[in-house]
Protein backbone atom coordinates (compact mmCIF):
# COMPACT_ATOMS: atom_id res chain seq x y z
CA UNK A 1 0.00 0.00 0.00
CA UNK A 2 2.65 2.23 0.68
CA UNK A 3 4.65 1.37 -2.25
CA UNK A 4 1.32 1.66 -4.47
CA UNK A 5 1.01 5.78 -2.66
CA UNK A 6 4.70 6.70 -3.69
CA UNK A 7 3.93 5.90 -7.20
CA UNK A 8 1.11 7.47 -7.78
CA UNK A 9 2.81 10.83 -6.16
CA UNK A 10 5.41 10.17 -8.57
CA UNK A 11 3.45 10.31 -11.71
CA UNK A 12 3.29 13.21 -13.50
CA UNK A 13 -0.29 14.58 -14.05
CA UNK A 14 -0.79 13.46 -17.34
CA UNK A 15 -0.15 9.60 -15.94
CA UNK A 16 -2.57 10.29 -12.76
CA UNK A 17 -5.50 11.74 -15.54
CA UNK A 18 -5.13 8.58 -17.33
CA UNK A 19 -4.54 6.28 -14.52
CA UNK A 20 -7.55 7.95 -13.14
CA UNK A 21 -9.84 8.33 -15.95
CA UNK A 22 -9.29 3.73 -16.00
CA UNK A 23 -10.44 3.10 -13.00
CA UNK A 24 -13.55 4.89 -13.58
CA UNK A 25 -14.35 3.04 -16.78
CA UNK A 26 -13.16 -0.32 -14.78
CA UNK A 27 -15.79 0.67 -12.11
CA UNK A 28 -18.19 1.77 -14.36
CA UNK A 29 -17.87 -1.64 -16.39
CA UNK A 30 -18.05 -3.76 -13.19
CA UNK A 31 -21.16 -2.39 -11.71
CA UNK A 32 -23.05 -1.57 -14.54
CA UNK A 33 -26.15 -3.27 -13.56
CA UNK A 34 -26.00 -1.41 -10.48
CA UNK A 35 -25.31 1.98 -12.20
CA UNK A 36 -27.45 2.26 -15.22
CA UNK A 37 -31.05 3.26 -14.35
CA UNK A 38 -32.93 1.52 -16.95
CA UNK A 39 -31.99 -2.34 -18.55
CA UNK A 40 -29.74 -2.35 -21.65
CA UNK A 41 -32.42 -3.84 -24.16
CA UNK A 42 -35.49 -2.34 -22.90
CA UNK A 43 -37.32 0.49 -24.48
CA UNK A 44 -38.73 3.23 -22.45
CA UNK A 45 -40.14 5.55 -24.23
CA UNK A 46 -40.40 7.53 -27.56
CA UNK A 47 -37.46 7.60 -30.39
CA UNK A 48 -34.37 9.80 -30.46
CA UNK A 49 -36.21 12.05 -26.77
CA UNK A 50 -34.55 14.89 -25.63
CA UNK A 51 -32.30 15.33 -22.35
CA UNK A 52 -34.29 15.38 -19.47
CA UNK A 53 -34.99 14.27 -15.98
CA UNK A 54 -35.81 10.79 -16.72
CA UNK A 55 -33.77 10.39 -19.17
CA UNK A 56 -30.67 12.34 -18.83
CA UNK A 57 -29.50 11.79 -22.20
CA UNK A 58 -32.30 10.98 -23.75
CA UNK A 59 -33.60 7.77 -25.89
CA UNK A 60 -31.94 6.60 -29.00
CA UNK A 61 -33.13 5.71 -32.31
CA UNK A 62 -35.12 2.48 -30.81
CA UNK A 63 -36.58 4.43 -27.70
CA UNK A 64 -33.99 3.05 -25.28
CA UNK A 65 -32.46 4.90 -22.72
CA UNK A 66 -28.54 6.28 -23.82
CA UNK A 67 -27.48 6.76 -20.41
CA UNK A 68 -28.26 2.79 -19.98
CA UNK A 69 -26.84 2.18 -23.25
CA UNK A 70 -23.32 4.06 -22.74
CA UNK A 71 -22.93 2.83 -19.32
CA UNK A 72 -23.41 -1.25 -20.30
CA UNK A 73 -21.58 0.25 -23.77
CA UNK A 74 -18.30 0.28 -21.69
CA UNK A 75 -18.94 -3.26 -19.80
CA UNK A 76 -19.42 -5.01 -23.78
CA UNK A 77 -16.82 -2.70 -25.47
CA UNK A 78 -14.20 -3.36 -22.64
CA UNK A 79 -14.69 -6.94 -21.98
CA UNK A 80 -14.06 -7.58 -25.53
CA UNK A 81 -11.32 -5.47 -26.48
CA UNK A 82 -9.91 -7.08 -23.58
CA UNK A 83 -10.44 -10.65 -23.95
CA UNK A 84 -9.11 -9.78 -27.88
CA UNK A 85 -6.14 -8.30 -26.46
CA UNK A 86 -5.15 -11.01 -23.40
CA UNK A 87 -5.69 -13.78 -26.11
CA UNK A 88 -3.39 -12.15 -28.20
CA UNK A 89 -0.77 -11.65 -25.55
CA UNK A 90 -1.36 -15.89 -25.10
CA UNK A 91 -0.59 -16.36 -28.39
CA UNK A 92 1.69 -13.71 -29.57
CA UNK A 93 3.94 -14.48 -26.13
CA UNK A 94 3.67 -18.71 -26.53
CA UNK A 95 4.72 -18.73 -29.89
CA UNK A 96 7.74 -15.92 -29.86
CA UNK A 97 9.10 -17.48 -27.26
CA UNK A 98 9.65 -20.77 -28.79
CA UNK A 99 10.85 -19.35 -32.14
CA UNK A 100 13.36 -18.10 -29.78
CA UNK A 101 14.10 -20.14 -27.07
CA UNK A 102 13.93 -23.45 -30.61
CA UNK A 103 15.14 -21.25 -32.92
CA UNK A 104 16.27 -23.13 -36.75
CA UNK A 105 13.28 -24.27 -38.55
CA UNK A 106 10.74 -23.32 -35.96
CA UNK A 107 11.55 -19.61 -36.06
CA UNK A 108 11.84 -19.97 -39.63
CA UNK A 109 8.67 -20.68 -40.50
CA UNK A 110 6.51 -18.83 -37.84
CA UNK A 111 8.05 -15.61 -38.73
CA UNK A 112 7.81 -16.03 -42.66
CA UNK A 113 4.07 -16.54 -41.18
CA UNK A 114 4.14 -13.75 -39.19
CA UNK A 115 5.58 -11.44 -42.01
CA UNK A 116 2.95 -13.05 -44.69
CA UNK A 117 0.24 -12.18 -42.08
CA UNK A 118 1.75 -8.39 -41.37
CA UNK A 119 2.28 -7.86 -45.53
CA UNK A 120 -2.07 -6.95 -45.75
CA UNK A 121 -3.11 -4.30 -44.05
CA UNK A 122 -4.83 -5.18 -40.76
CA UNK A 123 -8.69 -3.93 -41.26
CA UNK A 124 -8.42 -5.61 -45.02
CA UNK A 125 -7.86 -9.18 -43.34
CA UNK A 126 -10.22 -8.59 -40.60
CA UNK A 127 -12.42 -7.61 -42.92
CA UNK A 128 -11.93 -10.46 -45.21
CA UNK A 129 -12.04 -13.22 -42.51
CA UNK A 130 -15.10 -11.74 -41.10
CA UNK A 131 -16.58 -11.84 -44.81
CA UNK A 132 -15.67 -15.53 -44.75
CA UNK A 133 -16.81 -16.91 -41.18
CA UNK A 134 -19.21 -13.92 -40.68
CA UNK A 135 -19.98 -11.44 -37.43
CA UNK A 136 -20.01 -12.80 -34.04
CA UNK A 137 -18.36 -11.95 -30.71
CA UNK A 138 -16.72 -15.16 -30.64
CA UNK A 139 -15.21 -14.69 -34.58
CA UNK A 140 -14.63 -11.03 -33.49
CA UNK A 141 -12.49 -12.00 -30.47
CA UNK A 142 -10.75 -14.85 -32.28
CA UNK A 143 -10.10 -13.26 -36.04
CA UNK A 144 -8.66 -9.84 -33.82
CA UNK A 145 -6.38 -11.94 -31.60
CA UNK A 146 -4.81 -13.65 -34.07
CA UNK A 147 -3.72 -10.90 -36.39
CA UNK A 148 -2.78 -8.95 -33.34
CA UNK A 149 -0.56 -11.72 -32.16
CA UNK A 150 1.56 -11.07 -35.09
CA UNK A 151 2.94 -8.17 -33.69
CA UNK A 152 2.93 -9.17 -29.94
CA UNK A 153 5.37 -12.16 -31.75
CA UNK A 154 7.58 -9.98 -33.38
CA UNK A 155 8.06 -8.25 -29.93
CA UNK A 156 7.98 -11.25 -27.74
CA UNK A 157 10.78 -12.73 -29.89
CA UNK A 158 13.24 -9.82 -30.24
CA UNK A 159 13.28 -9.31 -26.62
CA UNK A 160 13.51 -13.23 -26.03
CA UNK A 161 16.10 -13.53 -28.25
CA UNK A 162 18.47 -11.61 -26.16
CA UNK A 163 17.51 -13.40 -23.12
CA UNK A 164 18.38 -16.86 -24.22
CA UNK A 165 21.97 -15.91 -25.13
CA UNK A 166 22.52 -15.43 -21.18
CA UNK A 167 24.28 -17.91 -19.06
CA UNK A 168 21.47 -18.57 -16.70
CA UNK A 169 19.43 -20.00 -19.57
CA UNK A 170 22.15 -22.20 -20.97
CA UNK A 171 22.82 -23.21 -17.20
CA UNK A 172 19.33 -24.37 -17.12
CA UNK A 173 19.49 -26.05 -20.32
CA UNK A 174 22.44 -27.66 -19.00
CA UNK A 175 20.50 -28.88 -15.65
CA UNK A 176 18.58 -30.90 -18.17
CA UNK A 177 15.26 -28.24 -17.69
CA UNK A 178 12.38 -29.30 -19.87
CA UNK A 179 11.68 -26.78 -23.02
CA UNK A 180 8.30 -25.20 -21.21
CA UNK A 181 10.42 -25.11 -17.51
CA UNK A 182 12.85 -22.67 -19.06
CA UNK A 183 10.25 -20.53 -21.15
CA UNK A 184 8.34 -19.87 -17.76
CA UNK A 185 10.78 -19.69 -15.15
CA UNK A 186 14.09 -18.22 -17.06
CA UNK A 187 12.84 -16.40 -19.97
CA UNK A 188 9.20 -14.78 -19.25
CA UNK A 189 9.87 -13.22 -15.90
CA UNK A 190 12.88 -11.14 -17.56
CA UNK A 191 10.60 -10.15 -21.00
CA UNK A 192 7.80 -9.04 -18.99
CA UNK A 193 8.33 -5.32 -18.61
CA UNK A 194 8.34 -4.53 -22.37
CA UNK A 195 5.42 -6.69 -22.57
CA UNK A 196 3.46 -4.78 -20.28
CA UNK A 197 3.95 -1.68 -21.92
CA UNK A 198 3.06 -3.26 -25.16
CA UNK A 199 0.07 -4.17 -23.34
CA UNK A 200 -1.51 -1.00 -23.04
CA UNK A 201 -0.88 0.09 -26.49
CA UNK A 202 -2.04 -3.23 -28.11
CA UNK A 203 -5.61 -3.21 -25.92
CA UNK A 204 -5.60 0.69 -27.30
CA UNK A 205 -5.48 -0.72 -31.14
CA UNK A 206 -7.70 -3.38 -30.52
CA UNK A 207 -9.94 -1.32 -28.70
CA UNK A 208 -10.39 1.31 -31.49
CA UNK A 209 -10.42 -1.38 -34.33
CA UNK A 210 -13.34 -2.92 -32.39
CA UNK A 211 -15.04 0.42 -32.29
CA UNK A 212 -14.62 0.89 -36.28
CA UNK A 213 -15.97 -2.49 -37.01
CA UNK A 214 -18.76 -1.88 -34.45
CA UNK A 215 -19.17 1.85 -36.57
CA UNK A 216 -19.45 0.00 -39.80
CA UNK A 217 -21.78 -2.68 -38.69
CA UNK A 218 -19.58 -5.87 -38.72
CA UNK A 219 -18.40 -5.51 -35.14
CA UNK A 220 -20.48 -6.12 -32.08
CA UNK A 221 -23.85 -6.85 -33.21
CA UNK A 222 -27.47 -5.64 -31.66
CA UNK A 223 -29.00 -6.06 -29.09
CA UNK A 224 -25.74 -5.48 -27.44
CA UNK A 225 -24.99 -2.02 -26.53
CA UNK A 226 -21.31 -0.62 -27.67
CA UNK A 227 -20.18 2.92 -28.32
CA UNK A 228 -19.30 1.94 -32.16
CA UNK A 229 -22.43 0.86 -33.07
CA UNK A 230 -24.30 3.73 -30.96
CA UNK A 231 -22.70 6.09 -33.15
CA UNK A 232 -23.84 4.80 -36.57
CA UNK A 233 -27.09 3.76 -35.00
CA UNK A 234 -27.72 7.70 -33.85
CA UNK A 235 -25.50 9.68 -36.06
CA UNK A 236 -28.71 10.97 -38.31
CA UNK A 237 -29.11 13.17 -34.60
CA UNK A 238 -25.60 15.23 -35.65
CA UNK A 239 -27.09 16.83 -38.62
CA UNK A 240 -29.54 18.17 -36.41
CA UNK A 241 -27.12 19.46 -34.04
CA UNK A 242 -27.56 17.29 -31.46
CA UNK A 243 -24.19 16.24 -29.88
CA UNK A 244 -25.49 12.81 -28.23
CA UNK A 245 -24.63 10.47 -30.27
CA UNK A 246 -20.47 11.68 -30.17
CA UNK A 247 -21.13 11.07 -26.57
CA UNK A 248 -19.80 7.39 -27.34
CA UNK A 249 -17.37 8.44 -29.45
CA UNK A 250 -15.83 10.42 -27.06
CA UNK A 251 -16.18 7.74 -24.52
CA UNK A 252 -13.96 5.76 -26.38
CA UNK A 253 -11.40 9.11 -27.52
CA UNK A 254 -10.99 9.53 -23.79
CA UNK A 255 -10.15 6.15 -22.82
CA UNK A 256 -7.68 5.78 -25.29
CA UNK A 257 -5.83 8.85 -24.59
CA UNK A 258 -6.25 7.79 -20.82
CA UNK A 259 -4.19 4.47 -21.51
CA UNK A 260 -1.73 6.69 -23.82
CA UNK A 261 -0.62 8.56 -21.03
CA UNK A 262 -0.30 5.66 -18.71
CA UNK A 263 1.62 4.03 -21.27
CA UNK A 264 3.86 6.83 -22.24
CA UNK A 265 4.87 7.68 -18.38
CA UNK A 266 5.69 3.45 -18.27
CA UNK A 267 8.24 3.51 -20.98
CA UNK A 268 9.50 6.90 -19.51
CA UNK A 269 10.31 4.26 -16.54
CA UNK A 270 11.32 1.58 -17.76
CA UNK A 271 13.57 3.12 -20.40
CA UNK A 272 14.80 5.78 -17.96
CA UNK A 273 14.43 8.67 -20.94
CA UNK A 274 13.45 11.91 -20.96
CA UNK A 275 12.33 12.22 -24.07
CA UNK B 1 26.21 -5.75 -60.64
CA UNK B 2 27.04 -2.99 -58.19
CA UNK B 3 25.59 -4.00 -54.64
CA UNK B 4 22.97 -1.45 -55.23
CA UNK B 5 21.20 -2.97 -58.05
CA UNK B 6 21.59 -6.35 -56.20
CA UNK B 7 19.95 -5.35 -53.14
CA UNK B 8 17.02 -3.79 -55.10
CA UNK B 9 16.78 -6.61 -57.20
CA UNK B 10 16.70 -8.64 -53.92
CA UNK B 11 14.09 -6.50 -52.69
CA UNK B 12 11.82 -6.45 -55.67
CA UNK B 13 11.89 -10.73 -55.90
CA UNK B 14 10.85 -10.63 -52.42
CA UNK B 15 8.02 -8.69 -52.92
CA UNK B 16 7.13 -10.49 -55.87
CA UNK B 17 7.03 -13.46 -53.91
CA UNK B 18 5.33 -12.13 -51.14
CA UNK B 19 2.59 -10.69 -53.92
CA UNK B 20 1.79 -13.97 -54.57
CA UNK B 21 1.69 -15.61 -51.43
CA UNK B 22 -0.58 -12.82 -50.03
CA UNK B 23 -2.68 -13.74 -53.40
CA UNK B 24 -2.95 -17.66 -52.48
CA UNK B 25 -3.98 -16.40 -48.97
CA UNK B 26 -6.56 -14.38 -50.17
CA UNK B 27 -7.74 -17.06 -52.47
CA UNK B 28 -7.42 -20.04 -50.59
CA UNK B 29 -9.24 -18.20 -47.02
CA UNK B 30 -12.83 -19.38 -48.84
CA UNK B 31 -11.15 -22.77 -47.93
CA UNK B 32 -10.98 -22.21 -44.70
CA UNK B 33 -14.91 -22.92 -43.74
CA UNK B 34 -15.61 -25.75 -42.65
CA UNK B 35 -17.51 -28.16 -44.49
CA UNK B 36 -18.80 -26.83 -47.97
CA UNK B 37 -18.44 -22.89 -48.73
CA UNK B 38 -21.54 -22.36 -50.54
CA UNK B 39 -23.59 -23.85 -48.11
CA UNK B 40 -21.96 -22.09 -45.37
CA UNK B 41 -22.45 -18.47 -46.97
CA UNK B 42 -26.40 -18.68 -47.97
CA UNK B 43 -27.32 -20.46 -44.56
CA UNK B 44 -29.04 -23.02 -43.63
CA UNK B 45 -32.47 -22.00 -45.02
CA UNK B 46 -30.77 -22.85 -49.05
CA UNK B 47 -31.96 -25.01 -51.15
CA UNK B 48 -30.32 -27.59 -52.61
CA UNK B 49 -30.42 -25.92 -56.25
CA UNK B 50 -29.16 -22.18 -55.03
CA UNK B 51 -25.85 -24.05 -53.43
CA UNK B 52 -25.26 -25.78 -56.16
CA UNK B 53 -25.52 -22.92 -58.43
CA UNK B 54 -23.71 -21.11 -56.40
CA UNK B 55 -20.98 -24.10 -55.96
CA UNK B 56 -20.91 -23.80 -59.56
CA UNK B 57 -20.40 -19.68 -59.79
CA UNK B 58 -17.78 -19.71 -57.13
CA UNK B 59 -15.92 -22.73 -59.36
CA UNK B 60 -15.94 -24.83 -56.36
CA UNK B 61 -16.96 -27.57 -58.28
CA UNK B 62 -13.30 -28.14 -59.73
CA UNK B 63 -9.90 -28.68 -58.15
CA UNK B 64 -8.53 -26.32 -56.01
CA UNK B 65 -5.20 -25.53 -58.25
CA UNK B 66 -7.05 -25.21 -61.45
CA UNK B 67 -9.23 -22.58 -59.74
CA UNK B 68 -6.81 -20.67 -58.23
CA UNK B 69 -4.12 -20.43 -61.85
CA UNK B 70 -7.75 -19.30 -63.56
CA UNK B 71 -8.60 -16.98 -60.95
CA UNK B 72 -5.21 -15.57 -60.79
CA UNK B 73 -5.31 -15.72 -64.74
CA UNK B 74 -8.29 -13.27 -64.78
CA UNK B 75 -7.52 -11.02 -61.85
CA UNK B 76 -4.39 -9.94 -64.26
CA UNK B 77 -6.89 -9.70 -67.30
CA UNK B 78 -8.86 -7.47 -65.45
CA UNK B 79 -11.80 -9.96 -65.10
CA UNK B 80 -12.68 -10.00 -61.37
CA UNK B 81 -15.38 -12.80 -61.72
CA UNK B 82 -19.00 -11.97 -60.96
CA UNK B 83 -20.83 -10.49 -57.53
CA UNK B 84 -22.71 -13.17 -55.90
CA UNK B 85 -25.06 -10.03 -54.39
CA UNK B 86 -26.38 -8.75 -57.93
CA UNK B 87 -24.47 -10.49 -60.22
CA UNK B 88 -22.64 -7.49 -62.28
CA UNK B 89 -19.36 -8.13 -62.81
CA UNK B 90 -16.85 -7.03 -60.09
CA UNK B 91 -14.39 -5.10 -62.39
CA UNK B 92 -17.49 -2.90 -63.46
CA UNK B 93 -18.78 -2.71 -59.48
CA UNK B 94 -15.04 -1.36 -58.90
CA UNK B 95 -13.54 0.72 -61.57
CA UNK B 96 -15.26 3.95 -61.09
CA UNK B 97 -15.26 3.76 -56.75
CA UNK B 98 -11.62 3.08 -57.44
CA UNK B 99 -10.59 6.62 -59.00
CA UNK B 100 -13.26 7.95 -56.26
CA UNK B 101 -11.10 6.83 -53.63
CA UNK B 102 -7.47 7.48 -55.13
CA UNK B 103 -8.72 10.95 -55.87
CA UNK B 104 -9.46 11.31 -52.22
CA UNK B 105 -6.52 9.92 -50.97
CA UNK B 106 -4.41 11.98 -52.98
CA UNK B 107 -6.51 14.82 -51.95
CA UNK B 108 -5.71 14.23 -48.28
CA UNK B 109 -2.17 12.94 -49.15
CA UNK B 110 -1.27 16.19 -50.78
CA UNK B 111 -2.18 19.00 -47.98
CA UNK B 112 -1.21 16.42 -45.12
CA UNK B 113 2.09 15.39 -46.39
CA UNK B 114 4.08 18.67 -46.81
CA UNK B 115 2.20 20.13 -43.83
CA UNK B 116 3.55 17.28 -41.46
CA UNK B 117 6.94 17.28 -42.22
CA UNK B 118 7.14 20.68 -42.10
CA UNK B 119 5.20 20.93 -38.41
CA UNK B 120 7.56 17.63 -37.39
CA UNK B 121 10.71 19.51 -38.72
CA UNK B 122 10.01 22.58 -36.85
CA UNK B 123 8.63 20.57 -33.68
CA UNK B 124 12.18 18.79 -33.38
CA UNK B 125 14.24 21.61 -33.87
CA UNK B 126 12.86 23.70 -30.96
CA UNK B 127 12.27 20.64 -28.96
CA UNK B 128 11.14 20.98 -25.55
CA UNK B 129 9.70 24.62 -26.38
CA UNK B 130 5.82 25.60 -26.15
CA UNK B 131 5.08 24.73 -29.50
CA UNK B 132 7.05 21.06 -29.60
CA UNK B 133 4.93 20.33 -26.10
CA UNK B 134 1.66 21.70 -27.71
CA UNK B 135 2.01 19.48 -31.23
CA UNK B 136 2.87 16.42 -29.26
CA UNK B 137 -0.48 16.66 -27.42
CA UNK B 138 -2.57 17.58 -30.24
CA UNK B 139 -0.83 14.89 -32.10
CA UNK B 140 -1.32 12.09 -29.37
CA UNK B 141 -4.81 12.84 -28.81
CA UNK B 142 -5.12 13.01 -32.84
CA UNK B 143 -3.38 9.10 -32.88
CA UNK B 144 -6.22 8.37 -30.19
CA UNK B 145 -9.39 9.73 -31.43
CA UNK B 146 -11.33 7.10 -33.48
CA UNK B 147 -11.49 8.37 -37.33
CA UNK B 148 -15.18 8.37 -37.30
CA UNK B 149 -15.46 10.42 -33.88
CA UNK B 150 -13.17 13.12 -36.01
CA UNK B 151 -15.46 13.41 -39.18
CA UNK B 152 -18.52 13.86 -36.95
CA UNK B 153 -16.78 16.66 -35.36
CA UNK B 154 -15.93 18.03 -38.20
CA UNK B 155 -19.35 17.80 -39.68
CA UNK B 156 -21.05 19.08 -36.43
CA UNK B 157 -18.93 22.27 -36.89
CA UNK B 158 -18.34 23.17 -40.48
CA UNK B 159 -21.41 21.51 -41.98
CA UNK B 160 -24.65 21.27 -39.52
CA UNK B 161 -23.48 24.53 -37.45
CA UNK B 162 -21.33 26.86 -39.84
CA UNK B 163 -22.83 25.40 -42.88
CA UNK B 164 -19.72 25.52 -44.92
CA UNK B 165 -19.57 21.72 -46.34
CA UNK B 166 -21.95 19.48 -47.32
CA UNK B 167 -22.11 16.57 -44.95
CA UNK B 168 -22.94 14.10 -48.02
CA UNK B 169 -19.98 13.49 -50.49
CA UNK B 170 -22.71 13.63 -53.21
CA UNK B 171 -20.37 12.97 -55.85
CA UNK B 172 -20.92 11.34 -59.67
CA UNK B 173 -19.18 11.03 -62.67
CA UNK B 174 -20.50 13.87 -64.25
CA UNK B 175 -19.62 16.22 -61.41
CA UNK B 176 -16.77 18.76 -62.36
CA UNK B 177 -13.41 18.88 -60.75
CA UNK B 178 -14.24 22.56 -58.54
CA UNK B 179 -17.33 20.77 -57.16
CA UNK B 180 -15.76 17.61 -56.53
CA UNK B 181 -12.87 19.23 -54.58
CA UNK B 182 -15.61 21.39 -52.51
CA UNK B 183 -17.84 17.96 -52.02
CA UNK B 184 -15.29 15.93 -50.73
CA UNK B 185 -13.12 18.27 -48.40
CA UNK B 186 -14.50 17.10 -45.12
CA UNK B 187 -13.88 13.70 -45.59
CA UNK B 188 -10.33 15.07 -46.96
CA UNK B 189 -10.02 16.84 -43.84
CA UNK B 190 -10.79 14.12 -41.72
CA UNK B 191 -8.06 11.58 -43.44
CA UNK B 192 -5.24 14.53 -43.36
CA UNK B 193 -5.83 15.31 -39.40
CA UNK B 194 -5.27 11.58 -38.89
CA UNK B 195 -2.25 11.26 -41.22
CA UNK B 196 -0.38 14.83 -40.36
CA UNK B 197 -0.79 13.62 -36.55
CA UNK B 198 1.21 10.31 -37.30
CA UNK B 199 3.73 11.51 -40.05
CA UNK B 200 4.72 14.47 -37.73
CA UNK B 201 5.42 12.56 -34.59
CA UNK B 202 7.73 10.17 -36.40
CA UNK B 203 9.32 12.55 -38.54
CA UNK B 204 10.24 14.67 -35.03
CA UNK B 205 11.84 11.13 -33.19
CA UNK B 206 14.05 10.05 -36.71
CA UNK B 207 15.30 13.88 -36.40
CA UNK B 208 15.70 14.26 -32.85
CA UNK B 209 17.64 10.34 -32.89
CA UNK B 210 19.71 12.00 -35.60
CA UNK B 211 20.48 15.53 -33.84
CA UNK B 212 21.78 13.64 -31.05
CA UNK B 213 24.89 11.99 -33.58
CA UNK B 214 28.28 13.30 -32.68
CA UNK B 215 28.27 14.43 -36.80
CA UNK B 216 26.05 16.71 -35.76
CA UNK B 217 27.95 18.80 -33.28
CA UNK B 218 30.75 18.33 -34.98
CA UNK B 219 28.85 20.60 -38.06
CA UNK B 220 27.35 22.86 -35.47
CA UNK B 221 30.98 23.21 -33.56
CA UNK B 222 33.05 24.27 -36.73
CA UNK B 223 29.53 27.22 -37.29
CA UNK B 224 27.57 25.92 -40.15
CA UNK B 225 23.99 27.53 -39.86
CA UNK B 226 21.48 25.79 -38.20
CA UNK B 227 19.77 25.89 -41.63
CA UNK B 228 22.86 23.99 -43.43
CA UNK B 229 23.01 21.42 -40.10
CA UNK B 230 18.92 20.51 -41.07
CA UNK B 231 19.17 20.99 -44.57
CA UNK B 232 22.61 19.18 -45.37
CA UNK B 233 23.40 17.21 -42.68
CA UNK B 234 20.53 15.87 -41.16
CA UNK B 235 17.80 15.70 -43.85
CA UNK B 236 19.75 13.52 -45.92
CA UNK B 237 20.22 11.03 -43.61
CA UNK B 238 16.97 11.63 -41.99
CA UNK B 239 15.67 10.57 -45.60
CA UNK B 240 15.07 6.97 -45.45
CA UNK B 241 13.24 6.78 -42.13
CA UNK B 242 10.88 9.68 -43.19
CA UNK B 243 10.07 8.51 -46.86
CA UNK B 244 9.11 5.28 -44.61
CA UNK B 245 6.88 7.30 -42.31
CA UNK B 246 4.99 8.89 -45.01
CA UNK B 247 4.72 5.72 -47.30
CA UNK B 248 3.55 3.80 -44.22
CA UNK B 249 0.76 6.56 -43.54
CA UNK B 250 -0.03 6.71 -47.12
CA UNK B 251 -0.93 2.91 -46.98
CA UNK B 252 -2.62 3.59 -44.13
CA UNK B 253 -4.54 5.93 -46.13
CA UNK B 254 -5.62 2.64 -48.31
CA UNK B 255 -7.63 1.61 -44.89
CA UNK B 256 -8.69 4.34 -43.13
CA UNK B 257 -10.79 5.95 -45.88
CA UNK B 258 -13.16 2.63 -45.61
CA UNK B 259 -14.36 4.30 -42.17
CA UNK B 260 -14.38 8.13 -43.22
CA UNK B 261 -16.13 6.96 -47.10
CA UNK B 262 -19.01 5.55 -44.62
CA UNK B 263 -19.33 8.26 -42.28
CA UNK B 264 -19.64 10.86 -45.36
CA UNK B 265 -21.56 7.85 -48.05
CA UNK B 266 -18.55 8.82 -50.38
CA UNK B 267 -19.08 6.86 -52.96
CA UNK B 268 -15.88 5.02 -53.17
CA UNK B 269 -14.54 1.50 -52.61
CA UNK B 270 -14.20 1.65 -48.81
CA UNK B 271 -18.17 1.44 -48.59
CA UNK B 272 -18.08 -1.18 -51.26
CA UNK B 273 -16.12 -3.18 -50.05
CA UNK B 274 -17.85 -2.71 -45.99
CA UNK B 275 -21.63 -3.73 -47.83
CA UNK B 276 -19.81 -6.40 -49.23
CA UNK B 277 -18.82 -8.29 -46.28
CA UNK B 278 -21.98 -7.77 -44.60
CA UNK B 279 -23.64 -9.43 -48.00
CA UNK B 280 -21.02 -11.58 -47.83
CA UNK B 281 -19.82 -11.25 -51.56
CA UNK B 282 -16.72 -13.24 -51.68
CA UNK B 283 -15.69 -12.22 -54.99
CA UNK B 284 -15.56 -8.54 -54.79
CA UNK B 285 -14.09 -9.19 -50.82
CA UNK B 286 -11.43 -10.89 -52.17
CA UNK B 287 -11.11 -8.37 -55.38
CA UNK B 288 -10.79 -5.48 -53.40
CA UNK B 289 -8.68 -6.76 -50.97
CA UNK B 290 -6.22 -8.37 -53.81
CA UNK B 291 -5.88 -5.05 -54.99
CA UNK B 292 -5.72 -2.86 -51.41
CA UNK B 293 -3.12 -5.42 -50.24
CA UNK B 294 -1.11 -5.24 -53.69
CA UNK B 295 -0.80 -1.44 -53.62
CA UNK B 296 0.11 -1.66 -50.15
CA UNK B 297 2.92 -4.26 -50.69
CA UNK B 298 4.11 -2.11 -53.58
CA UNK B 299 3.65 1.16 -51.21
CA UNK B 300 6.55 -0.56 -48.71
CA UNK B 301 8.57 -1.99 -51.43
CA UNK B 302 8.88 1.59 -52.53
CA UNK B 303 9.82 2.64 -49.46
CA UNK B 304 12.32 0.11 -48.72
CA UNK B 305 14.05 0.90 -52.53
CA UNK B 306 14.20 4.50 -51.35
CA UNK B 307 15.81 3.70 -48.47
CA UNK B 308 18.54 1.02 -50.00
CA UNK B 309 19.02 3.56 -52.79
CA UNK B 310 19.58 6.49 -50.13
CA UNK B 311 22.08 5.30 -48.25
CA UNK B 312 25.74 6.86 -49.39
CA UNK B 313 27.16 3.73 -47.89
CA UNK B 314 26.26 1.45 -50.35
CA UNK B 315 26.60 3.93 -53.59
CA UNK B 316 30.62 2.63 -53.91
CA UNK B 317 31.41 -1.14 -54.68
CA UNK B 318 33.73 -2.20 -52.07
Amino acid sequence: MASLIRTVKGMPPTALFGAAVIAIYVLVAVFAPLLAPYSEREVVGDQYLQWSAQHWLGTDNLGRDMLTRLIFGARNTLAIAFFATALAFVIGTVTGLLAATLGGVVDQVLSRVVDIIMAVPGLIFILLLLTIFGTGIVTLIAVIAVLDSTRVFRLARAVAFGIVAMDYVEAARVRGEGLLWIMRREILPNAAAPLVAEFGMRFCFVFLTIAALSFLGLGIQPPLADWGSMVRENATLITFGDITPLLPAAAIALLTVAVNFVVDWILHKVSGMKD
Amino acid sequence: MTGIARLVLQRLGLGLVTLLIVSVLIFWSVELLPGDAAQEILGQSATPETVAALRHQLNLDQPPMTRYTHWLQAMAHGDFGTSIANGLPVSKLISERLGNTLFLAAFAGIIAVPLALMLGILAALLRNSLFDRAASIFTLTAISFPEFFVAYILILFLSVKLGLFPSISNITPSTDFAERIYRSFLPALALTLAITAHIMRMTRAALINLFSLPYIEMARLKGASQGRVVMVHALRNALAPIVNVVVLNLAYLVTGVVIVEVVFVYPGFGRLLVDSVSKRDVPVVQAICLIISMTYILLNLFADIVSIVSNPRLMHAK
